[in-house]
């Protein structure tokens, strides 16, 4: 096959920069250990709201001054409304849906993640900047979706 | 043989324009509401609806009956003749009315799921038995187009296919091996829930599915338009086709890399291993190169155009270009568009970037410059060229034919960017209303959608010029002499031998083992958990 000098330049420089965007994810992935959330476990969701861990949707401080938010993302609202968790440290977040698939994103940070009814989305992460944020509901879930929301505020000083 | 008829051709393309005409009536309506303009219909039942007949009726009907009779035009211009005529009359006829049942039952408001219709939202058991029936359709179509292509080389021994119809081939096979996963998911998962026979459905199963159909579906859209870009467009232009070997070799690539890359759309999912979502994302990567190929051969393509027309300079070039045909300026325009899409679909599939677009407006805005102007455009510039040619008729209003693309372009650059920007802003896609109760940070998108509405009303005046040019030219155009459908010459001649990139047989069976790899663990491991399905919910 025949390739034209200027084409075997520009086929060279696709490749490399490929290979750049690749090494870049790379990189984080294993050196940094950045990863999409990615929790695997399941749950029954006709019973979220009778379960012992999911009853009683809560923000808990730990002995170590770590996070926990244990919450029912539902049609059409997320439970608990109000999020209060101190800034610079880090959030664990359990979260699953009685009914159909919902988003969580809060609005201004990094967290976005699907909330599926049979599935705990589970991952942690720091909010460095104090303020009040909105909670949206990212996925379609019914007539009433975009009334979804809720405030995330987080307090204290900022963080690095 | 009637050299002359191409009603096959042609209600297949009026079918693909009547569900344009109407998925632009529901999309104007749709960007007003993002803008909370107080339209007098205006109720959450009927946007949601819109959007779903929307997504519907343009990704999947206007797409599909527009890709058959290309394919079907493609195949009697490129090899003479269309095997099995009355196969792709059936494959019409069962598409359509598939069509029409989906149709109907987005309509009547009891299929209100969106054109992804996650589970456990369930839409009304016609919505997805119409769906299927459009598919197997196209399957029929798929089989024409293989057969046709076989009888092809039969008759002519060692030669190699017209690169149109390798092109097409290649965009045949990629929608093969999607169309597997669609049909695990709806005949398999959706059907019989929707159906009762079985009480509860896993969605995180029924998505991974989905995504293993939803990915390649984007090639599907675009290959037909590489096939255009490179057979179609030099010609037009006046040139010649730079490379033949390295153009079959992308659509090899598209068929190798399309479809083992879906869990990237899965990134924020529960119950799927980061590692196999790394893995799709190395995938996505890949298929970014066969584009970037592709945007060297149809340039340099056009510069020699530019040549033969007399530049002499470094960019003299591309003012020589003919930027007055409607299908020049329209594929020129999609070409322009693509490349910012496509950085942006780069960013999507970033592994650790996706969090901050990830179901924001950003998602909307990237498939309104990727589908809804590199494929939709090229589709509605070709209409121009391939109108006259099948109906005998000569174009009518060919100015407004030529300003159409152009008002196309600015109104989705301010569409597009626009959904681009509130994106990363934090706005989710999706919303009857974006105003939250007056949240603080909500308020900063409005007068952004205010903008993208504006750039919505620019696209659908686009629309009306399109859908009355082609009414016009159909029913008042003035008989002519039918020009035949010619393909551009490559730089070098046409092949005459084939080589390693003509054996798309081949190529499939590797296709099929790299989706065996990229797909056998993760849903493995899905099947091994112990689940819990989810009862359906009606909430429309």
């Amino acid at each position: 096959m025949k390739v034209d000098l200027y084409e075997k330049i520009w086929i060279a420089a696709a490749a490399v920069m490929i290979a750049g965007f690749l090494s870049a994810m790379a990189y984080g992935a294993g050196k940094h250990a950045v990863h999409p959330p990615s929790h695997i476990e399941t749950i029954d969701p006709v019973t979220v709201r009778t379960s012992s861990e999911f009853a009683r949707p809560r923000v808990e401080t730990a002995a170590d001054g770590s996070v926990l938010v244990v919450s029912v993302v539902e049609m059409f609202r997320f439970v608990p409304e109000v999020i209060r968790v101190p800034a610079g440290v880090p959030v664990r977040f359990r979260m699953t849906s009685p009914d159909v698939i919902h988003g969580f994103q809060v609005v201004g940070t990094n967290a976005n993640v699907m909330v599926v009814p049979g599935y705990v989305s589970d991952f942690t992460i720091t909010f460095p900047r104090p303020g009040e944020y909105l909670i949206v509901c990212n996925e379609y879930c019914g007539l009433s979706h975009h009334f979804m929301q809720g405030r995330l505020v987080v307090e204290g000083a900022a963080a690095e | 043989m009637n050299g002359k008829d191409f009603r096959l051709e042609l209600a297949n393309f009026w079918v693909a324009v009547g569900a344009f005409a109407l998925g632009a009536l529901m999309a104007v309506m749709q960007a007003l509401s993002r803008a909370d303009v107080p339209l007098a219909f205006r109720s959450e039942k009927i946007y949601y609806l819109s959007v779903t007949a929307h997504g519907v009726l343009m990704a999947l009907v206007f797409t599909t009956f527009f890709i058959m009779a290309l394919g079907l035009g493609f195949t009697r211009a490129a090899l003479g003749r269309i095997w099995c005529e009355g196969w792709a009359w059936a494959s019409f006829w069962v598409a359509l009315f598939g069509t029409l049942m989906t149709t109907v039952a987005i309509l009547s408001g009891t299929s209100t799921v969106l054109y992804t219709f996650y589970p456990p939202l369930q839409a009304h058991p016609a919505f997805y038995i119409g769906a299927t029936l459009l598919v197997v359709g196209s399957w029929i179509w798929c089989g024409v187009m293989i057969t046709s292509a076989m009888g092809w080389r039969k008759e002519h021994p060692g030669k190699p296919l017209p690169l149109a119809i390798h092109g097409l081939l290649a965009t045949v096979i990629v929608w093969i091996l999607a169309t597997i996963g669609l049909a695990v998911e709806v005949l398999g998962m959706l059907i019989p829930w929707s159906l009762g026979w079985v009480e509860t459905i896993d969605p995180i199963l029924a998505r991974t599915f989905f995504w293993w159909f939803g990915h390649p579906l984007t090639y599907f859209w675009l290959l037909p338009a590489y096939v255009i870009w490179y057979t179609v467009l030099p010609r037009v232009a006046g040139g010649r086709l730079f490379s033949d070997p390295l153009a079959r070799m992308v659509f090899v690539l598209f068929v190798l890399f399309s479809t083992p890359v879906g869990l990237h759309h899965q990134f924020s999912d529960p119950g799927i291993d980061s590692s196999w979502k790394l893995a799709h994302t190395f995938t996505t990567y890949v298929i970014l190169f066969p584009s970037l190929v592709t945007a060297f051969t149809v340039i340099a393509s056009l510069e020699v155009a530019g040549r033969i027309r007399g530049a002499r300079g470094l960019f003299d070039w591309i003012p020589k270009l003919p930027w007055r045909d409607p299908l020049f300026a329209s594929i020129a325009l999609s070409m322009l568009t693509f490349a910012f899409g496509g950085f942006g679909g780069a960013i999507n599939a970033a592994y650790a970037m996706n969090t901050m677009v990830h179901n924001t407006a950003w998602i909307m805005g990237h498939f309104h410059l990727t589908v809804g102007t590199a494929v939709a455009l090229t589709f509605m510039g070709v209409s121009y060229w391939l109108l006259p040619r099948w109906t005998g008729r000569e174009l009518v209003g060919r100015p407004f034919a030529t300003f159409q693309p152009y008002l196309w372009f600015v109104g989705m650059a301010i569409f597009g960017g626009i959904n681009h920007l509130t994106g990363i802003l934090g706005m989710p896609r999706r919303v009857y209303s974006a105003t939250y109760l007056g949240s603080e940070v909500a308020a900063r998108w409005e007068v952004w959608t205010d903008l993208s509405a504006f750039g919505g009303i620019l696209l659908f005046l686009s629309s009306l010029l399109y859908l009355g040019v082609l009414v016009a030219t159909m029913f008042f155009g003035k008989p002519i002499e039918q020009a035949p459908i010619r393909f551009a010459v490559p730089l070098e001649g046409p092949p005459t031998t084939t080589g390693i990139w003509d054996r798309l047989g081949r190529w499939s069976v590797v296709a099929v083992v790299l989706i065996a790899v990229a797909y056998w663990q993760p849903i493995a491991h899905l099947l091994s958990l112990e689940r819990f399905g989810s009862l359906p919910f009606r909430p429309f």
